[in-house]
C-alpha cells in the first residue's frame, strides 16, 4: 500500500472517531439535523458517481430517492385500510432498518433499468429525460393511491415497524423524557441520536465502498468514460456496461438515502421528494466538488443548513436593499432558492471545482509553504 | 363528436401555449446549443412582470402585454451576456447548472417580490363561447392560437426577410464563418436568448388565465415544451410549433378519453413522449438527424 492511501485510511479512521463522538458535544436537535445531512451525504455520493465520475448528468436524482423511500415507507406501513399490491396488504410487514437495503436495492434496479434507454441520450437529452423523470414521479405517486397513499401519504409515525425511544413522563415533576433505544446491547439516549449513528454509519460504510469502487480498473473505466467515450470504447471499455452500473449503483445510494429520510422524517408524501430535491442534489454536487468524494460533506451541510437556517439569516441581511423592487413580502418564502441559486452560478464562474479545488488548492499551499520552511531551515544549518 | 371537437379546440389553445415555449427553447438550443430549462421559470417570473404592471401600476392590458415583451426581451439578452457568455466554450453540464442556477434565482425571486401567494390574470378574451352547430368553441382558446400564430408568422418574417435575421440565421448555423463575414455574433446570440425570453414571455401569459400565478405555474408547461420540442425536433422551429400543437391536442384526448390516464398522469406521457422520440427518432419528426463524425 502506498504512503498516500496509509494517510488517507488514517484520516478516515480520525473522522469515524470524531463523528463518533460528536453527538456527546450538540443537542439532540442538531444530532437529528446533522443526521439529515449524513442523508444528503449518501445521496450526493451516489449523484456523484455518476455525474461527477462518470459524466452522465442527472437532474432527477430525487425520483430515485422517492423510489427508495417509498419502497421503505410502504414495507413498514399500517395504514386503514392497508396499501395493496397484486393482492397483498401491506400491514407493519417487517422493521425499518431491514427495509434500507431492500430500498437501496429496488432503486438501484430502477437505475439500472433506467440505464439502458439513457445508453442513447447524452448530455443535455440525458438531462433533460433524467429532469423530466424528476417532475412526473410525483405524478405517477398520486395515481396509483391504493399503492402509494397517494397525495395524502403514508404516515409512519405509530406503526410498530418504527424503531421508537419510549417516552415516560416524571410523576412528580410531569417532565417527559427518552428512554432511548437498545441497539446490541447499547442504549442510544434519543431516537434522534440512534438516527444521527445510523444514518452516519451508513454513509461512512458506502464512502468506503465509494472509494474502494473508485480506486481501480472500475473507477478508470468510468472516469475514461467520461472524458472521452470514443477513446473510452477505442481502449476496449464496454461503455453500455460501466454506464449502466454506474446508473444502478448511483440510484442504489439514492435509493438508501431516501429510505433513511422517510425513517427520519417518520412520513412520506409526494412533496417529500420534490423536483428542488433533485435540483438541490446537483446543487450539493458542485458545491462539494464533482468527482470528488468526502469534501461532499460540505455540499450536504449546505444543502441541509442553507434550507432550514443560513437562509433565515439572509433574510435579515436582504430586505434593506430589496425595497428597490417594491412591495415585499416580510418572511420572504424565496430566500433559499434564490440563494441556491445565484451561490450555484457564482461557483461555476469562480470555482468549478468546488469545496474539493478550494481544499486542494489550500493543501497545496500548506505543502508549499511547508516545504520552503524546510528548505530555508537546511540553508541556514548548512 | 361534438364534444370530441371541443377537446381538439381546447386541445389547441394548450398547444399554442406549449408550441410558444417550444419554440422559446428550440430557438436558444439552435443560437447556443443549450437546453435553457430555466426558459420556464423566466416565462413566470416575466408573467409576474405583467401582473405588477396591471394592478399595481394601472396599465392597460395590452400595453402591458407589449412592455412585458420588452422588459422580457432586455433580461433574455442580460442573462445572455452575463451568466451564459461566460461558459460558452464549458462543457455541457457546466451550462445545464447554470440553467439550473437561473431555475433556483428566478422561482425564489418571485416568491421574495411577490409572495408565494396563488393570484387570477385578467384574460384579454371574454370568457364566452361561439356556438358552431353543436360544438361550443372557447373564445379563450381561439384567441390564444390566433396570438401565437401571429406572432410565430412575425417572428418567422423576421428572421426570413430582414438582415439581422439573417445574421441571427448565420451565427446560429456557423458562428466562426459568420465573425470573419463581420457579423457580431456574441450580440446575435444575445439576441437569441432575448427573442426566446420575449416567447416565453408571450406563454407565461396566455397560459396565467387558466393555470394561475404562482411561482411553480410554469413547471408542468415546460415539460409539456421540452416534449414538443423533442417531437417536432430541436433544432426545428416549425418543428416546435406543430410538435406543440400535436402535444396540446393529444394530451387532451388521451386524458379525456382514456381513463386509465385521466387528469392525473397527463405529465408522465408527456415524459413517455419525450423518452420515446429520444429513443426511436432523436431528430424528432421535422428535425435534421445528427450525424457524428468519429
Amino acid at each position: 500500500m502506498k504512503r498516500g492511501e496509509l494517510i488517507r485510511i488514517g484520516l478516515f479512521v480520525l473522522a469515524c472517531i470524531a463523528i463518533l463522538l460528536l453527538p456527546r458535544f450538540i443537542s439532540d436537535f442538531r444530532a437529528q439535523q446533522f443526521a439529515y445531512v449524513g442523508i444528503y451525504f449518501i445521496a450526493l455520493l451516489g449523484l456523484n458517481l455518476l455525474t461527477g465520475f462518470t459524466g452522465q448528468i442527472s437532474l432527477g436524482h430525487g425520483a430515485f430517492m422517492l423510489i427508495g423511500g417509498y419502497t421503505t415507507a410502504i414495507l413498514i406501513s399500517n395504514q386503514t385500510p392497508p396499501l395493496e399490491l397484486f393482492g397483498h396488504q401491506f400491514t407493519s410487514d417487517m422493521r425499518d432498518i431491514w427495509t434500507i437495503p431492500i430500498a437501496g436495492l429496488v432503486a438501484g434496479v430502477a437505475g439500472f433499468l433506467f440505464g439502458f434507454p439513457a445508453l442513447r441520450l447524452t448530455g443535455l437529452y440525458l438531462a433533460l429525460a433524467t429532469f423530466a423523470i424528476a417532475v412526473a414521479a410525483p405524478a405517477v405517486v398520486r395515481r396509483f393511491a391504493d399503492f402509494t397513499g397517494g397525495g395524502g401519504g403514508i404516515n409512519l409515525f405509530d406503526v410498530s415497524g418504527r424503531t421508537k425511544a419510549e417516552v415516560v413522563t416524571d410523576p412528580v415533576t410531569f417532565e417527559s423524557r427518552e428512554l432511548g433505544v437498545d441497539v446490541l446491547g447499547i442504549t442510544i439516549p434519543s431516537f434522534n441520536e440512534w438516527l444521527y449513528y445510523l444514518c452516519w454509519t451508513l454513509a461512512l460504510v458506502l464512502l468506503g465502498v465509494a472509494w474502494f469502487l473508485l480506486r481501480g480498473r472500475f473507477g478508470r473505466s468510468l472516469r475514461a468514460v467520461r472524458d472521452s467515450e470514443l477513446a473510452a470504447a477505442s481502449s476496449g471499455v464496454d461503455l453500455a456496461r460501466y454506464k449502466t452500473l454506474a446508473f444502478g449503483i448511483s440510484a442504489f445510494y439514492a435509493g438508501v438515502a431516501g429510505s433513511l429520510l422517510a425513517i427520519a422524517t417518520t412520513f412520506v408524501n409526494p412533496d417529500t421528494f420534490p423536483i428542488t430535491l433533485s435540483i438541490f442534489l446537483l446543487v450539493g454536487v458542485v458545491v462539494g466538488g464533482l468527482g470528488s468524494l468526502w469534501p461532499l460533506v460540505f455540499g450536504a451541510i449546505f444543502i441541509h443548513f442553507m434550507q432550514i437556517e443560513w437562509a433565515q439569516s439572509a433574510e435579515r441581511i436582504v430586505p434593506n436593499f430589496v425595497p428597490l423592487l417594491g412591495g415585499i413580502d416580510t418572511d420572504l418564502p424565496g430566500a433559499p432558492a434564490v440563494a441556491f441559486g445565484v451561490i450555484l452560478i457564482l461557483i461555476m464562474l469562480a470555482s468549478p471545482g468546488g469545496a474539493a479545488a478550494l481544499l486542494r488548492r489550500l493543501g497545496a499551499a500548506i505543502t508549499d509553504a511547508y516545504g520552503r520552511y524546510r528548505a530555508r531551515r537546511t540553508e541556514a544549518a548548512s | 363528436m361534438a364534444e370530441f371537437f371541443q377537446q381538439v379546440v381546447s386541445g389547441l389553445g394548450s398547444g399554442a401555449i406549449y408550441a410558444a415555449l417550444a419554440l422559446a427553447l428550440v430557438l436558444i438550443h439552435r443560437a447556443t446549443g443549450v437546453i435553457n430549462f430555466a426558459q420556464g421559470e423566466m416565462a413566470m417570473f416575466t408573467t409576474y412582470v405583467a401582473w405588477a404592471l396591471i394592478t399595481n401600476h394601472g396599465w392597460d392590458y395590452w400595453p402591458a402585454f407589449v412592455g412585458t415583451l420588452v422588459i422580457a426581451f432586455l433580461l433574455g439578452v442580460g442573462i445572455h451576456t452575463v451568466v451564459i457568455r461566460p461558459v460558452e466554450r464549458a462543457s455541457v453540464l457546466t451550462v445545464v447548472i447554470m440553467t439550473i442556477g437561473l431555475v433556483l434565482t428566478f422561482n425564489g425571486l418571485a416568491s421574495l417580490i411577490w409572495s408565494a401567494e396563488v393570484r387570477a390574470f385578467p384574460s384579454p378574451f371574454p370568457n364566452d363561447t361561439w356556438q358552431i352547430g353543436d360544438v361550443a368553441i372557447s373564445q379563450q382558446d381561439v384567441g390564444t392560437f390566433a396570438i401565437v400564430l401571429a406572432l410565430v408568422t412575425l417572428l418567422w418574417a423576421f428572421f426570413q426577410f430582414t438582415k439581422t435575421g439573417l445574421a441571427l440565421r448565420a451565427s446560429a448555423v456557423n458562428p466562426d464563418a459568420s465573425r470573419l463575414v463581420g457579423v457580431r455574433v456574441g450580440w446575435m446570440l444575445a439576441i437569441g436568448w432575448g427573442l426566446a425570453a420575449a416567447l416565453g414571455a408571450v406563454s407565461g401569459m396566455l397560459a396565467a388565465p387558466t393555470l394561475f400565478l404562482d411561482p411553480n405555474m410554469m413547471q408542468a408547461t415546460l415539460i409539456y415544451a421540452f416534449a414538443a420540442a423533442v417531437l417536432g425536433g430541436i433544432d426545428s422551429p416549425f418543428g416546435a410549433v406543430v410538435g406543440g400543437l400535436i402535444l396540446g391536442v393529444g394530451l387532451n384526448l388521451i386524458g379525456n378519453y382514456i381513463d386509465f390516464v385521466g387528469a392525473g398522469l397527463k405529465l408522465p406521457v408527456a415524459l413517455l413522449v419525450i423518452l420515446v422520440v429520444l429513443l426511436v427518432r432523436p431528430a424528432g419528426i421535422f428535425g435534421t438527424p445528427v450525424t457524428r463524425r468519429v
